[in-house]
């Protein structure tokens, strides 16, 4: 069975329609890439599968039980944890306080304080200190390490790469393999493009609240993906993604 | 002696000032929420428990532990059913619904029990004291003092020591966050209300035991908390002890050299700190 459906997802902020008709499939063990330009509506999206954002119309179901109209707070229960765009760490709570503030509701499973600390093991010396003195590739592996600690069927990250250093980009996607053979899901969000295509065994590309592009990323030509990401005139003469 | 003797009796009122100022601060530290109903729930706390007294054959120490926990549920369901909508529509709506809550309770109880005073009949208690030398301990007193401390120390490390707390600490920062991890904002910030409706109760009935009470004494008690908790620094609770010991040694030997100026000390000392001191003696640490 498919583990997270999404079917005609339509969701708002106000009169501006940020996500139109998507729809999207994530079965177990699999890595799945959403690749849009800023504003393209992806967080918008992964909200509104967190339970943040309520969307307009549409389902999302979770091994088929429906989940669409489920407060945030219950959704890590059901086994979906976000982790937000921007890290968004509690300020006032230490590295170890919020890597523990996952265990709150955390479903049984792999993962807990010790299992991350295991994974990064500079946490350890780092456990008492405020989340806030941390660099930005550290502040996203703890951000990542609390929504582990949730054991969530399926994580997802908004912006995995966000204002990090390349060779912190390539350490953290280095990282999905074993969440993944930890028996998690990802679905990630990106603006850079070549990391997701490397990760994700499905990549969807968005662009102004549409999917425009969907498939395996070797069935792609980069072309299409660069079309599909900027909205750009298709060689048919077509604008992919404008028609309405 | 007198000197000494008047330290002694300012730090035990200081210690009933910090009981009524906990949860204030708590409520502040957490919701960054002023509750103006929180003196009037003191003094209908202090009501509940002279009725329950007269009209049953309960002992005292079972009445209170009645009267506690009952507050308590009471501030879960004031936070769920009233103080959570408000907050959603910003901090001056929450400022009018507990004035209004506020006038609600004082008026309820004027209608109930008439603006007759009373007091809790704590039996020896209540007048009791013990001579340390030349000096003069009242039994109230000091057990106040030593509830306040314990309240307090609970109350702080209650956000640091316990899961619950933490998660309290996590959706103060940010709630929509802290959702994310399973936290149910309402739900928490329901658990801190209810706290400081209970401590404030304790606070009512240990102040009702001390000194007579009617209806309309809670904006005065809500006014000495609320010095208290800004001499010592808004939303820390160590400072909120420090600061009810302050306004009580003021109010003391204020009395001491001419008892009309006890009341006006105390206010000058709270305006002072605000023009001087603005921060507090302790300033805030994370709730
Ligand atoms: N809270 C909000 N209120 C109003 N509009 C918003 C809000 N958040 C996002 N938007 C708008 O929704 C669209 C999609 O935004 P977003 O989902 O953040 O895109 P992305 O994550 O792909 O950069 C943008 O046009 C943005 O301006
Ligand atoms: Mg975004």
């Amino acid at each position: 069975m498919t583990l997270l459906e999404v079917q005609g997802l339509d969701v708002h902020h106000g009169q501006l329609h940020a996500v139109r008709d998507f729809s999207l499939a994530v079965d177990a063990g699999q890595t799945v890439a959403v690749i849009g330009a800023n504003g393209a509506g992806k967080s918008t999206l992964m909200r509104a599968i967190a339970g943040s954002h309520s969307p307009t119309r549409g389902s999302i179901t979770i091994n088929g039980a429906d989940v669409t109209r489920m407060p945030a707070h219950q959704r890590m229960r059901a086994g979906i944890c976000l982790v937000p765009e921007g890290r968004r760490l509690f300020k006032s709570l230490t590295v170890e306080e919020n890597l523990d503030t996952g265990a709150y509701r955390a479903a049984a499973g792999p993962w807990n304080v010790d299992a991350v600390m295991e994974l990064f093991p500079w946490m350890r010396e780092r456990a008492n200190q405020n989340s806030a003195s941390l660099s930005g590739g550290q502040q996203q592996a703890v951000a990542i390490g609390r929504a582990l600690i949730g054991n969530p069927k399926i994580l997802l990250i908004d912006e995995l790469s966000l204002g990090l250093a390349p060779a912190v980009v390539k350490q953290m996607y280095a990282l999905l393999p074993d969440i993944v053979a930890s028996g998690t899901a990802v679905l990630v969000v990106e603006q850079d493009v070549s990391q997701a295509l490397a990760a994700a065994d499905t990549v969807h590309c968005l662009l102004e609240g549409r999917d425009v592009l969907s498939g395996k990323p070797a069935d792609l030509s980069r072309a299409r993906i660069e079309q599909a990401y900027f909205g750009l005139t298709s060689a048919s003469g077509q604008t992919v993604g404008k028609g309405h | 002696m007198d000197f000494v003797n008047t330290l002694v009796q300012g730090v035990m009122l200081g210690g009933l000032y910090a009981l009524f100022a906990a949860g204030l601060s708590l409520m502040f530290g957490v919701m960054r929420m002023v509750n103006l109903a929180h003196g009037d729930l003191a003094v209908a706390a202090a009501y509940l428990v002279v009725v329950l007294l007269g009209s049953s054959f309960l002992p005292l120490w079972l009445v209170i532990l009645i009267a506690l926990p009952l507050f308590a549920l009471i501030g879960y369901a004031t936070q769920r059913g009233l103080f959570s909508r408000s907050l959603k529509a910003g901090p001056l709506s929450t400022l009018l619904v507990t004035f209004g809550l506020s006038i609600i309770v004082q008026n309820g109880l004027l209608q109930a029990f008439s603006a007759d005073t009373r007091t809790i009949d704590f039996g020896a208690l209540n007048t009791g004291a013990f001579r340390l030398g030349p000096i003069s301990v009242s039994y109230l007193g000091l057990l106040t003092l030593a509830l306040a401390v314990a309240v307090i120390a609970g109350v702080q490390l209650f956000p640091s020591r316990t899961r619950t707390g933490r998660m309290m600490r996590a959706v103060s920062d940010d709630a929509d966050t802290a959702s994310l991890v399973g936290a149910n904002s309402r739900h928490l910030y329901a658990i801190a209300t209810a706290i400081a409706f209970g401590t404030v109760a304790l606070a009512g009935i240990m102040s009702g035991a001390r000194s007579s009470f009617d209806p309309s004494m809670g904006p005065a008690q809500l006014i000495f908390a609320f010095e208290a908790v800004v001499i010592g620094g808004l939303g820390s609770l160590g400072g909120t002890l420090a600061g009810g010991a302050v306004l009580g040694l003021t109010q003391a030997f204020a009395a001491q050299i001419d008892p009309s100026s006890t009341l006006l000390a105390g206010h000058l000392v709270f305006l002072a700190v605000l023009a001087f001191r603005p921060q507090g003696l302790i300033p805030q640490r994370a709730v």
